[in-house]
Formats: C-alpha cells, sequence, structure tokens
C-alpha cells in the first residue's frame, strides 16, 4: 500500500469513527480530492464534514479551533504547508494557548496536516520543510508522516493528546510504498519510534524522520555496501516534545556516533533540538558531538539542477556520515 | 506618462499589435503545456490560457515606470510588459539567460518594477506599500496588482484594502475574476460580491465584461488617470474565463462546461471577426514561440551565483 493510500484510508475511518470530526482545506472535496488527493472520496462519503474552505488559511484554522472548543475534533488541510505561515498566529497565540492559558486544561483536538518539502520544482514558496518553525511551542506537538507508521494509529495518538498537533507530510513520500525495508535490513516499531537495523551493534545512529528515512536507508545501504559502515536507524513519529526511545540507548552506547537528517535549511534546525536531548543523556559517551545533516543554507531554488544541489539527499547523507567517521 | 490609447480597429477587434501579443501568450502557454506533455517541463506552472487580453489591455495604460505586482498565473502578465518570451521560457526551464537565474521559476519572477510571488494576497500589501513609496516620491505612478477571485478569500487583501483607501494610495487592483479558484466555483467560495467589498472601502469598483482591448482601454484611460492625479485605489474586475487547467491536468470541470467557455473566447472571436490578418498573425506568433522553444531548450543549465 502507498503511503497516500494509508492516509486516505485512515482519515476515512476516523471520520466514520468520529461523528464530530471535521476535515477542512482548500479543494478537499471531490471530484478534485484535494491538490494531493489525499482526501479523495471523504466528501462524497461524508458531504457535511469534509468542506472546502475560501482560501483562508488563518481563518480556517481559526474555525478548527473553534470547533475543538466546542468539543469536536478537526483536521486542517494546509494545501502546501509553506502556508502554515498563514495559520501560525492562530495556532500559536489562541490554539495551542487556549490548553492551559485560561488556567485549567482545555482539551483542543485538532491536527493541521501539512504537505511540505522539495523534489518537485514547485520554486522557494512551494518546497520549503517548516518543521523547525513550530518546534518549542507549549501544548503544540509536532508529528511527522512516515513510511513506518500506521497513519490511523498516529491520529488516534494526535487526539488523545488534547493539544493542538502540526502533522508534516513530505510530499515524495505520498508515492511510495509503506513500510518496506529490504533485507539485510529489518525494522521493528515501538513506542511511536521505528528502529531499522542490521544484526549487531551499529557504527553510528541516525535520527531522521519519515520524509527523509528512504534518503537514509538508501545511504545506509551504500555505506554498509562501500564502506562496511553499519547504521542503525531511528525515526520518530513525533518530532516535538522529542524523546529518545528507551532501547535507543544501546544503539547509542555501542556506535557513540549519533547523525540527525532532515530537510530544513540550515539554521534553527529540529535537529539541534534532537542534539540536545542526545548531549544530555550520552554526552561522556559520545565519541563526537551529535553531526546534523540538513539541506544547504538558503532558499531553495526551482530549476531542478539548482534545488537537487540545495537538497539533502542520499549522498549528502553518504558523505557526512563518511567525514565524521574519518573515512 | 501613459502610452496613448490605441485607435479602434474595425468591428473592435484588437488592432495587429495587441492581436499579435494576445497570440503570442497564447502560443506560449500552449507550447508550456505541450512541452509538459513531453515530459521536458519540471515543477508546476499555472497557464493563463483564456485571460490573454486582460494584461495586453492594461499594460497600454501603463507606464513602465509603474510597479507592477503579479501571482502566479502571471506569464501573460510578464510578456505583455516584457515581450521576452525566452527569457521567461529560461526561467521556467532553467536554461540560461533566466531571467531570476532559475531560482525562482514560473512564479517568482522580480524584473525591474515587475515582480510576482506564489503566495496567495501577499502581494497586495506589499502593492500598496510601493504606492506609499510612489505617492511621495515619484507622484503620478501607481502600483498595479493583478489578483483572482479567489485570493479574496485572504484575510491581507482586506487589510490592504483598508489601508490603501485611507491612506489615499495610487494602487490598481486588477481582479481577473475567472469564475473559479483552482477547483471551487466563484460560488462556493465567495459570499456577497467584489464591488460590495470594494464598496466597503469606499473604494471605487469598474466591472469589465467584454475582451475587446480597444474597448476596455477607453473605459478605464480616465478612471486610471484618476487614480494617478487624486492618488486613490480603484479596483477593476474582468468578467473572464480560465481555459486550461489549474495547473497541469487538474481539471475536473465537465468538458462540456469548458467547451461553452471555449465559445466566449477572444481567440474564437477574434478568428471570425478577422479572416484575413488573424491566421497570418497566429501562424507568426507559433512560429516565434517554437522557435524561441527549440532555442531555450538547447541552452545550458542556468547559473546561480549565491551571494
Ligand atoms: C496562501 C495560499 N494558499 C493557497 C495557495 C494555493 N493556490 C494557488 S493558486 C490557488 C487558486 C487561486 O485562485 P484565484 O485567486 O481565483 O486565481 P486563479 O488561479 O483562478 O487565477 C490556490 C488555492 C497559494 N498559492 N497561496
Amino acid at each position: 500500500m502507498r503511503v497516500a493510500e494509508n492516509l486516505n484510508t485512515a482519515l476515512a475511518a476516523l471520520l466514520a469513527r468520529e461523528p464530530d470530526l471535521y476535515v477542512l482545506g482548500e479543494d478537499v472535496v471531490d471530484p478534485y480530492g484535494g491538490a494531493f488527493k489525499i482526501t479523495r472520496g471523504l466528501s462524497t462519503g461524508f458531504p457535511d464534514r469534509v468542506l472546502s474552505t475560501p482560501i483562508s488559511e488563518n481563518a480556517v484554522t481559526g474555525i478548527a479551533a473553534g470547533l475543538a472548543l466546542s468539543g469536536d475534533l478537526a483536521i486542517v488541510e494546509i494545501m502546501f504547508g509553506d502556508f502554515a505561515a498563514l495559520a501560525f498566529d492562530q495556532l500559536l497565540n489562541f490554539a495551542s494557548k487556549s490548553v492551559s492559558m485560561y488556567g485549567s486544561r482545555l482539551p483542543m483536538r485538532m491536527v493541521v496536516r501539512c504537505p511540505v518539502g522539495g523534489g518537485r520544482g514547485y520554486g522557494p514558496t512551494h518546497s520549503q520543510s517548516l518543521q523547525k518553525h513550530f518546534v518549542g511551542i507549549p501544548d503544540l506537538a509536532v508529528y511527522e508522516l512516515s513510511p513506518f507508521h500506521d497513519n490511523l494509529a498516529v491520529f488516534e495518538e494526535m487526539f488523545a493528546r488534547g493539544e493542538p498537533c502540526v502533522f508534516f507530510e513530505d510530499k515524495v513520500l505520498y508515492t511510495r510504498p509503506m513500510g518496506v525495508v529490504e533485507p539485510p535490513f529489518s525494522v521493528a516499531v515501538s513506542g511511536g519510534v521505528a528502529r531499522v537495523s542490521l544484526d549487531g551493534p551499529p557504527d553510528c545512529v541516525v535520527i531522521a524522520p519519515g520524509g527523509v528515512a528512504h534518503r537514509a536507508l538508501a545511504a545506509m545501504r551504500s555505506l554498509l555496501v562501500e564502506e562496511e559502515i553499519a547504521c542503525t536507524l531511528l525515526v520518530p513519529s513525533r518530532l516535538y516534545p522529542f524523546d529518545l526511545p528507551d532501547d535507543a540507548d544501546a544503539d547509542i552506547r555501542a556506535a557513540r556516533r549519533v547523525f540527525v537528517v532532515e530537510e530544513s535549511t540550515a539554521g534553527g534546525t529540529w535537529g539541534a533540538e534532537v542534539a540536545h536531548v542526545v548531549h544530555r543523556r550520552h554526552w561522556g559517551r559520545l565519541a563526537q558531538p551529535v553531526t546534523l545533516i540538513h539541506s544547504a543554507g538558503g532558499v531553495i531554488p526551482t530549476a531542478a539542477h539548482l534545488e537537487r544541489a540545495a537538497l539533502v539527499n542520499e549522498s549528502t547523507i553518504h558523505s557526512a556520515i563518511t567525514e565524521a567517521l574519518g573515512g | 506618462m501613459t502610452q496613448p490609447v490605441t485607435a479602434v480597429s474595425p468591428a473592435g477587434t484588437p488592432d495587429d499589435a495587441d492581436l499579435s501579443l494576445m497570440l503570442t501568450i497564447r502560443a506560449f502557454e500552449l507550447k508550456l503545456l505541450d512541452l509538459y506533455g513531453k515530459g521536458l517541463l519540471n515543477g508546476t506552472t499555472h497557464t493563463c490560457l483564456g485571460q490573454e487580453y486582460i494584461p495586453v489591455a492594461i499594460e497600454g495604460l501603463l507606464d513602465p515606470r509603474d510597479h507592477v505586482f503579479s501571482n502566479h498565473r502571471g506569464h501573460g502578465h510578464y510578456l505583455a510588459r516584457f515581450r521576452d518570451p525566452a527569457g521567461l521560457l529560461a526561467e521556467i526551464m532553467g536554461r540560461e539567460g533566466a531571467v531570476c537565474a532559475g531560482v525562482g521559476g514560473s512564479q517568482h519572477i522580480r524584473r525591474d518594477r515587475f515582480l510576482s510571488t506564489g503566495v496567495q494576497g501577499e502581494s497586495l500589501p506589499v502593492a500598496a506599500g510601493v504606492a506609499l513609496h510612489l505617492k511621495r516620491a515619484e507622484p503620478g505612478r501607481l502600483a498595479c496588482v493583478y489578483v483572482g477571485d479567489g485570493t479574496f478569500g485572504e484575510g491581507a487583501v482586506y487589510e490592504a484594502l483598508n489601508i490603501a483607501s485611507l491612506w489615499a494610495l495610487p494602487l490598481l487592483v486588477v481582479v481577473e475574476n475567472n469564475g473559479i479558484a483552482q477547483s471551487t466555483p466563484t460560488a462556493r467560495h465567495l459570499a456577497g460580491s467584489i464591488a460590495g467589498r470594494a464598496a466597503a472601502f469606499g473604494i471605487d469598483h469598474h466591472l469589465i465584461g467584454t475582451s475587446d482591448v480597444a474597448e476596455i482601454r477607453r473605459t478605464l484611460e480616465p478612471l486610471v488617470a484618476r487614480v494617478r492625479s487624486r492618488s486613490t485605489p480603484l479596483v477593476v474586475e474582468f468578467v473572464t474565463r480560465r481555459l486550461g487547467p489549474h495547473s497541469k491536468g487538474d481539471d475536473t470541470r465537465p468538458a462540456g462546461a469548458v467547451q461553452a467557455l471555449r465559445e466566449q473566447d477572444w481567440y474564437a472571436w477574434c478568428a471570425a471577426a478577422c479572416p484575413g490578418r488573424f491566421p497570418r498573425l497566429d501562424a507568426e506568433a507559433r512560429a516565434h514561440i517554437d522557435a524561441v522553444a527549440a532555442e531555450v531548450t538547447a541552452r545550458g543549465p542556468s547559473r546561480w551565483v549565491q551571494s
């Protein structure tokens, strides 16, 4: 099953199960079914609760907050995650604040879905990875779509938090298959973190969210074949608040080298937050500080050759790891 | 100052220069869809098929020192201003000679006093800021901003209109109301009317139903002159048609509905009204664009020196 289909199926199941769930977004109704077709079929099944909105990201996110305030559930699709900038005030200053600023906990069950990332030549305002801008906001959780996490369970978890969540979806994942890992690697998911590993202790640990997991995996394969470097990959579903899973401790103790990969452009990254968590827990054991691997600093150009040079990819990851390992 | 209004051609058809420009924009947009179909273009693009006459008419009322703010559907706006299909195609294809080094692509272009960006509603406040500058620094100049009906969903549009009216800014808002935003018909995204919204801010609004370029200019010339002389905003709303998909291959409208729009298209109307010169000018425009496309496709990749 492809990732898009898994996501679409999860949304349909949630709509069927939760009579008070709304799905709102630009052009989400049939036959169009959303710019990336993730909502296809949903409005046909649930015409009263799947609504195409005007081009009003700020108001629509506020409307989701109003629904959540009334005890309903809401999912907002931002057509391109870049435009979540227009929803930022509602998320930062209203929806997340409301969870605790009135002196008692107010559950706000809403998820803002943001298709993000480049690689498709959409240009500087349609290709960003905005995760880092949502990190560190009290009462706001950040999740990312992953081929290793079933979306129904992820959405259940997000709603169960009772606080607004932003769900980032790397557009390049939509057409990729769910959960496939080729031998000699194998995958196991526990506590919201997928662990892709080889038998035996790793030489390094790579932490990467869902959108770059396949690029990290491709690099891990070439590192193994060409350099005999063994890596363990950890793919968390929840990016913030970030917790290091307990079973990662053994990997980190063995490897003593940790890398964080993300597509974000350089500067103030999610990886810096992860590095801080890893440093606090493992500082004395690490052979070197956590290495951050991300896209270049600067805007993401449109032209394919320029965009390729800017974005993090398999070979950037491969060379960052060999370099850090002194290869 | 403003360029002279073109003399009326027989039966209200565009003169050779205007018709040729409209046909060049049409040929350019068709060429893009063709290149996409052949897998030669990367990314996305929004063609202005059906709307070509609007920037052609508007540019006839503008001075090169006026500012133009364009949007995602901006190829016609750019071509009407600069007549530079090679630079634009190179930008879209990431080839040498690209207007913005291939960084911006189809929706992010800046050249002289022309600027486009792909985030809806963003440019109206920016245009108002430029209008504020012009009012003091270059009285008589204006900022012209193109905006679609769907973009009236964005709050920034109203914040800008309010300030433009309060501060009497020389802002010309050209609304290309093509009846649809991506897949959503105007009736499902816009309550009330654009006229009513302009009226709410005390801003003059003028509705244009025709695609006769000379008539449009005759009607608008005194109104645009007032924007300059009195430094007040104006909303001009064109009732127009989007003949192509929103971007590429994403048209979910029934074929019959699109066919009905084609029948109202300026192209069909001009072809019938000028059987003599139309086929010649159309063939010339297509040949020109074919040659540009062949030449640009053969160029090397654009170079970007990041500073
Ligand atoms: C802030 C923002 N939200 C959504 C989009 C995605 N988008 C691009 S064009 C478009 C429709 C615009 O409709 P309209 O303003 O009527 O212009 P048209 O496409 O019809 O020319 C949408 C939703 C965007 N570019 N910016």
